[in-house]
C-alpha cells in the first residue's frame, strides 16, 4: 500500500523510537503535521522554534537519545538555527525536520523560502534536501544514524511540501550504508598498549575529561581508571558530572574560570590523559602555557580533534568507553602518593570560595543552598553568564546528564527551553533552572509552554539587573567603561511567573531565601524564585586573555 | 608548500558547496579545484591543490573526512604522480603575428581549436609549469580570454586511489 511521504516520515520516526517532537507548525510543513495527528508520537508546541530546538537538545542531553524538532520553511527554519548551532558545538544528537516550499518553487525566492540546507551546512553534522520521494525513508534512517553515532550532532532534513504529499511504497530500510561515514569506535591496540605504558611510568598524571565521556556513557570506566592509577580528575564545563563531584580525586573545572587546584594540577602534571575533550580556548588559556611539562594522551571519537589545538603525543581515536575498557585490563594498580598529597593540599587550600557579607545575597551562596536543599540530586539547567560559572564552580554534580548547559556556543536563552526538554526527558526528576535576568528575558516566552505542559520547573533567577558577565569583562578589559550592560527596567519576575501559574517569590535576605527554597522543593508545582544578588560580584578565579591558566586572578 | 589531494566524494547535490564551504570557513587556501565524475557515476573525484604546512594539511584532510559525502582523501604530493591541466587561450592575431603564434603552438604541442581573422584560440595540455610558460609566450600578442581547468592528478605506476583503498597492486 502506498502512503504519502509525510506519513512515511512519521512512520520512520515511530520506528526510530521517537516519543516526542518539539515543534511549531506552518504552511510548508502542514502535510507532516496532518500525518502526526494520527501518530502516538507526542508533539510539544513551543512558543518559538528556537525553543523547540533547545528543548530537543535538553531532552537529548539528559537522556542520551536523539532529540527531534520540527519547523516550517523560511522563518520557522531560520528560528531553529541558533538551536542547531548550539547542539553542533556541544555534540548533541538532534534531528531537525523543516518544511520547504514545493520543489518547483525552490530557488525562486518563493514566499517563505530560505535555503536552510545552505544556511545550516556549517552547523549541522550533515543535512538533506529531499528531492526524490522514494529516498525519504533512507534519508531518515541515515539522519538518525549520523546524529547518534560517532561524534554526535544535529542533522537536518528539509522536506519540500509537494514531496511530503507524494505517495510512496513504504519500507523502512534495515541498515545504513554510507561510503563516506564509518566512525572509528575501537581504539588502536598498539596505541592503547603504549598509553598503558605511559600511565604506569607517570609520576604526576592528571585525567582531563570533557563532554565526550558523557556522550560515551563512560563514567563507570572513568572512576575505575582514576582509582586504579591514582590520578586526579579535572573537567571541562561539558564534562561536569561525568566524574562524581564529591570524589576525593576530583579537582573541579579547569580553564578560564576553573578551580585553581585543577589549573595547577594541569600545569604541573607529567602526563595529561585527555578523554573526550577538545582543548577549547576557554580551557587552555595561552596554549604554550597549557600542561607545559606533560606528555599528552588524547582519546577522542573525532580524529579531527587530535592535535588541532594542542599537540598530542599519543592519540587514540575511538569511543571513550571502548578505549577505557581496553585500557583498564592493561593497567596495574598504582599509587602516586607524593603527587596526590600535593594535589590534595591544593584542593583544600584553593577550594571554591567567595567573599561573604555585604547587603546582598551572594550568588555562590544561593547555589550552595540549592545543593544543600536538594542533596545535589537534581537536574540543573543554566543559561549563559556569571550564574552559569557559579553553578559550574559551586554545584558538585555527582552524576552525568544532570547538568544541562550551553558550552561551546555559550548561548543565552538556552536555559528555559533546555530545562523544558530536560523535564520531558526525565519526568520523574526535579529540574532546576538557574538563569540570569538577561538570559531569561531572551526566551521567557517558553514559560507558556512549561505552564501548558504542567512542568514543575524550579526556576532561580540570579538577578543582578544587568548583564553581569559582560560587565565583568568591561571591568577588566575596558577600564570599567560600562556600556550597554545595565537594565534600567527589569520586570517583577515573581509576578510575571505567577501569571503563568508558577508560585513566585522575590528574595533579598537569607531568611527569605530559605523559605523560598523550602517551598520550591516541597511544592509539587512550578516555582520561580527571583533572587536579588550583588550586582558587582565577579566570577573568580579569572584567567585574563593571553595568560596561562596557572596565573589566574583571584580574591586577595 | 602546495599539496595535491585526490578526493573521492559521493555525487550528491551540494557536495561541492560542502567542500568549498569547508575551505573558506576554516580559512584554508585553495589554489585550484577540479571536479568531475569517475567511472562510477555515483562517485566524483576532486583534485584539490591547497597551500599550507603539514599541520594545516592534516587538519584539512581530517575536516574533509568529517563530511559525510567525502569517501576518501589521498595526499599524493610526495608520491610519484602525473598531473595535467588544460588551458584555452584566445589571442589577438593579424597577418604579421599569425606565423609566430603557430610556431609557439608547435613548440608547446598546443592545438588551434578556433580560427578567426583577428584571433586564434589555442588549447594546450600539460603540467602547471608548461601551461604558465605557454601563457607567458602568448602574452605579448595580447590575450583576449583565458580559461584553465585546474589541475587533475593521478598516481603513477601500479598505485591507485579508489574507493576501497590507496594501495600498491601486487
Ligand atoms: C545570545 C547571546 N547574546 C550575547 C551573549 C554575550 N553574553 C555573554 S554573558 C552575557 C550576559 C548574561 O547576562 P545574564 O543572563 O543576566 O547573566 P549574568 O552574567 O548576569 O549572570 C552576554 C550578553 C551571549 N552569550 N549569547
Amino acid at each position: 500500500m502506498e502512503i504519502t511521504c509525510a506519513e512515511a516520515l512519521v512512520r520512520c520516526l515511530e520506528m526510530e523510537g521517537v516519543e516526542l517532537i518539539f515543534g511549531y507548525p506552518g504552511g510548508a510543513i502542514l502535510p507532516v503535521y496532518d500525518a502526526l495527528k494520527d501518530s502516538k508520537i507526542k508533539h510539544i508546541l513551543t512558543r518559538h522554534e528556537q525553543g523547540a530546538a533547545h528543548a530537543a537538545s535538553g531532552y537529548a542531553r539528559t537522556t542520551g537519545r536523539v532529540g527531534v524538532c520540527m519547523a516550517t520553511s523560511g522563518p520557522g527554519a531560520t528560528n531553529l538555527v541558533t538551536g542547531l548551532a548550539n547542539a553542533y558545538m556541544d555534540s548533541i544528537p538532534l534531528v531537525a525536520i523543516t518544511g520547504q516550499v514545493p520543489t518547483v518553487q525552490v530557488g525562486t525566492d518563493a514566499f517563505q523560502e530560505v535555503d536552510i540546507t545552505g544556511i545550516t551546512m556549517p552547523i549541522t553534522k550533515h543535512n538533506y534536501l529531499v528531492k526524490d520521494p522514494k529516498m525519504l525513508p533512507m534519508i531518515v534512517k541515515r539522519a538518525f544514524h549520523i546524529a547518534r553515532t560517532g561524534r554526535p550532532g544535529p542533522v537536518l532534513i528539509d522536506l519540500p511540501k509537494d514531496i511530503a504529499m507524494t505517495p510512496i511504497q513504504f519500507k523502512y530500510p534495515d541498515d545504513v550504508k554510507l561510503m563516506g561515514y564509518k566512525p572509528t569506535v575501537k581504539g588502536h591496540g598498539a596505541q592503547i598498549n603504549q598509553a598503558a605504558k605511559l600511565i604506569m611510568q607517570a609520576q604526576r598524571p592528571v585525567i582531563y575529561i570533557g563532554g565526550g565521556v558523557v556522550n560515551a556513557n563512560a563514567s563507570e570506566e572513568l572512576v575505575w581508571l582514576a582509582e586504579t592509577i591514582d590520578a586526579p580528575v579535572v573537567s571541562t564545563l561539558m564534562g561536569l558530572g561525568a566524574f562524581p563531584g564529591d570524589h576525593p580525586l576530583f579537582l573541579g573545572m579547569l580553564g578560564l574560570h576553573g578551580n585553581k587546584a585543577a589549573n595547577l594540577a594541569v600545569t604541573e602534571c607529567d602526563l595529561l590523559i585527555t578523554l573526550g575533550a577538545r582543548f577549547d580556548d576557554r580551557v587552555t588559556g595561552r596554549v604554550a602555557g597549557f600542561a607545559p611539562r606533560a606528555r599528552v594522551i588524547h582519546v577522542d571519537i573525532d580524529p579531527a580533534e587530535i592535535s588541532k589545538n594542542v599537540i598530542s603525543h599519543l592519540p587514540i581515536v575511538g569511543d571513550t568507553k571502548k578505549v577505557l575498557e581496553a585500557l583498564l585490563v592493561r593497567l596495574d594498580k598504582k599509587q602516586n602518593t607524593t603527587w596526590i598529597n600535593t594535589v590534595g593540599y591544593w584542593k583544600h587550600e584553593f577550594a571554591p570560595r567567595y567573599r561573604p557579607g555585604g547587603e546582598y545575597l551572594k550568588p555562590q551562596y544561593i547555589i550552595e543552598e540549592i545543593y544543600r536543599h536538594t542533596g545535589g540530586d537534581v537536574i540543573v539547567a543554566t543559561d549563559v553568564g556569571q550564574h552559569q560559572m557559579w553553578v559550574a564552580q559551586h554545584f558538585a554534580f555527582k552524576y552525568p546528564r544532570k547538568f544541562v548547559t550551553s558550552g561551546g556556543l555559550g548561548c543565552m536563552g538556552f536555559g528555559l527551553p533546555g530545562a523544558i526538554g530536560a523535564q520531558f526527558g526525565r519526568p520523574d526528576e526535579t529540574v532546576v533552572l538557574v538563569t540570569g535576568d538577561g538570559s531569561f528575558q531572551m526566551t521567557l516566552n517558553e514559560l507558556a509552554t512549561a505552564a501548558e505542559q504542567s512542568l514543575p520547573l524550579k526556576i532561580f533567577v540570579l538577578n543582578n539587573r544587568r548583564l553581569g558577565m559582560v560587565r565583568q569583562l568591561q571591568e577588566f578589559y575596558c577600564d570599567k567603561r560600562y556600556m550597554a550592560v545595565d537594565f534600567t527596567f527589569v520586570p517583577d519576575f515573581a509576578a510575571l511567573a505567577r501569571v503563568y501559574g508558577f508560585k513566585g517569590f522575590t528574595v533579598r535576605t537569607d531568611q527569605e531565601l530559605q523559605t523560598a527554597l523550602t517551598e520550591a522543593f516541597s511544592d509539587q508545582g512550578p516555582v520561580l524564585v527571583d533572587c536579588a544578588i550583588d550586582p558587582d560580584e565577579n566570577v573568580m578565579p579569572m584567567v585574563l586573555a593571553g595568560a596561562d591558566i596557572c596565573d589566574a586572578l583571584d580574591y586577595e | 608548500m602546495y599539496h595535491t589531494l585526490a578526493v573521492l566524494v559521493e555525487n550528491s547535490p551540494g557536495v561541492l558547496a560542502r567542500v568549498a564551504g569547508l575551505f573558506s570557513r576554516r580559512g584554508y587556501n585553495i589554489d585550484s579545484l577540479a571536479v568531475g565524475r569517475t567511472d562510477n557515476p555515483a562517485i566524483s573525484r576532486m583534485t584539490i591543490v591547497v597551500e599550507g604546512d603539514e599541520r594545516v594539511l592534516e587538519q584539512v584532510s581530517k575536516q574533509l573526512h568529517k563530511l559525510v559525502d567525502v569517501i576518501k582523501i589521498s595526499d599524493i604530493t610526495s608520491s610519484p604522480h602525473v598531473d595535467r591541466e588544460l588551458v584555452l587561450i584566445k589571442v589577438n592575431t593579424d597577418a604579421g603575428s599569425r606565423g609566430e603564434i603557430m610556431q609557439i603552438a608547435q613548440i608547446f604541442r598546443a592545438n588551434i581549436v578556433d580560427y578567426g581573422h583577428k584571433n586564434l584560440t589555442l588549447e594546450c595540455t600539460g603540467n602547471q609549469e608548461k601551461i604558465n610558460a605557454f601563457e607567458e609566450a602568448l602574452r605579448p600578442f595580447g590575450i583576449k580570454e583565458l580559461v584553465r581547468t585546474g589541475k587533475v592528478a593521478m598516481l603513477r605506476g601500479a598505485k591507485y586511489t579508489n574507493i576501497n583503498r590507496t594501495k600498491e597492486e601486487d
